[in-house]
């Protein structure tokens, strides 16, 4: 693993020397329900055994902002400007305390979702896309950003069936699990849930393929079987490794 | 894209602001303020920096164990802002009421850029705030401050003091040290923005005449919102 010098994605962290930054940081971006974080505990795994260094990490799950953000949604108080900010407040924590400190030992980072999520969820709310990237101008851009692409047609029956749905309520009820905002409940953007989830996906998928060109993501298809898109994960993860 | 803050405000009420580092007495000239404003018959609205509950608790949290970077530290504060600014500063302001706030957005420029973020980073990050009508800076040596804050009470707090930026083990040379980059700041802040400065080591009387003359003035074409014009709204002292 060489370390070729990485760049932030904006205006950077003034107090950060990102030089000496030689692990990697390998992102893996697609909606919900698309088995990002199966695919991410398997491919963990499989480097491990090659000998990495591996963490992972995910979105809103930092100690000083979950809490809080789930107090706020709960709440439904939010605004669009406080919803950006704590998903940032909540990201910043995660990537000065997990993403750096594991990428300045060498680490290999996986990314459960990056700043690219923050973007779409913020933009389909209506925010300003130069504004909502500015804010995650302290970003490191990633070594490489994967998308797991998948259309309506086949993500509808992978979330809407009786193991994935009845798991959602009771997580749901116990605080945990996929929420209401993350199904996008709060854009009433459809009678019920599954109106609302199927609009709220689409926008999503919108913005993911806008973003997918402009950021140059490495798309895997993911409408496939669990093994077939792992094995393309697995060989996009091995070439980004080699080419340093 | 213009953004809110780089614009005037559509709102019929007024948003005036005061700045300064902690000592500088502008609390007190705002609590002065807002005496002579309801005593006119004005309908007033106070607000101060870093209240609301939402992040309150983070920040707090966040404090103790001393594990906030100056980023999320930044972001958490502009969250908290954001928030306030939908509840307690965009809703006077659209009934037509004269806002008053204890610090505003200058506050984290100032305090955030010595902690370490980046100048322009944090400027963008406020882009979404209401432009004041008024935005008073109290000047003051960082001495004077210093004075003033130790009579009043006997101990610093930790991080108003910069403490947690390590400058030095005491507390009242942290102070110094840290207010003087913050005053650093304030001074191009105040050149930047157009803030209205106030020579805060003048009599404290002297001072408020300045600002009710300032504030008299940016009024006279001020309209309350039809309802705060029924005589059995306004309140009179």
């Amino acid at each position: 693993m060489s370390s070729k010098k990485k760049t932030f994605f904006g205006v950077g962290l003034p107090y950060l020397d990102s030089k000496n930054l030689t692990g990697k940081l390998i992102v893996i971006e697609g909606t919900d329900g698309v088995g990002r974080s199966t695919q991410i505990e398997n491919i963990k795994q499989w480097l491990e055994v090659k000998g990495y260094g591996v963490i992972t990490t995910g979105w809103t799950r930092s100690p000083l902002m979950g809490k809080v953000i789930d107090e706020a949604k709960s709440g439904h108080t939010l605004n669009l400007n406080t919803y950006t900010l704590l998903y940032a407040a909540d990201f910043a924590d995660r990537f000065e305390h997990e993403i750096i400190p594991a990428l300045k030992a060498g680490f290999i980072v996986l990314a459960d979702r990056y700043i690219y999520t923050a973007f779409a969820r913020s933009i389909i709310r209506g925010a300003d896309p130069a504004w909502t990237r500015k804010v995650f101008g302290f970003a490191l851009e990633p070594d490489v950003v994967f998308y797991m692409r998948i259309n309506i047609e086949d993500l509808i029956p992978r979330v809407i069936n009786s193991q994935t749905l009845t798991k959602r309520y009771w997580e749901e009820q116990a605080g945990e699990g996929i929420d209401y905002w993350e199904s996008g409940m709060d854009l009433r953007l459809g009678e019920d849930f599954y109106d609302s989830f199927v609009e709220y996906q689409k926008r999503l998928l919108k913005e993911f393929e806008k973003m997918a060109k402009e950021f140059r993501f490495k798309v895997v298809d993911a409408s496939r079987s669990f093994q077939e898109t792992n094995r393309l994960l697995k060989q996009g993860i091995l070439s980004a490794l080699k080419n340093g | 894209m213009l953004r809110p803050f780089d614009v005037e405000h559509p709102y019929p009420g007024r948003l005036i602001i005061v700045e300064g580092i902690d000592g500088s007495g502008k609390s007190t000239q705002l609590q002065l303020l807002q005496k002579w404003l309801l005593n006119s018959g004005y309908r007033v609205f106070y607000t101060e920096w870093n209240s609301s509950a939402l992040v309150n608790q983070a920040i707090k949290r966040g404090k103790k164990r001393n594990l906030l970077t100056p980023t999320t530290f930044s972001i958490l504060h502009a969250t908290d802002f954001a928030d306030r600014l939908s509840h307690l500063i965009i809703p006077p302001l659209k009934a037509g009421m004269i806002v008053l706030a204890d610090r505003y957005v200058y506050t984290a420029f100032s305090r955030d850029v010595v902690r370490g973020v980046h100048r322009q980073w944090v400027r963008n990050l406020y882009d979404f705030a209401v432009k004041p009508n008024l935005a008073f800076y109290f000047k003051v040596p960082i001495d004077i401050s210093l004075n003033r804050i130790l009579s009043a009470r006997t101990k610093l707090k930790y991080h108003e003091a910069g403490m947690d930026l390590s400058l030095t083990d005491d507390i009242n040379e942290s102070f110094r040290m840290f207010q003087s980059k913050i005053l650093e700041e304030y001074e191009e802040i105040a050149q930047e923005y157009k803030l209205v400065v106030v020579d805060a080591t003048k009599p404290i009387k002297e001072q408020q005449t300045l600002m009710r003359h300032i504030v008299k003035e940016n009024l006279l074409n001020y309209e309350p919102a039809p309802f705060l014009k029924k005589k059995e709204n306004i309140y009179v002292q």
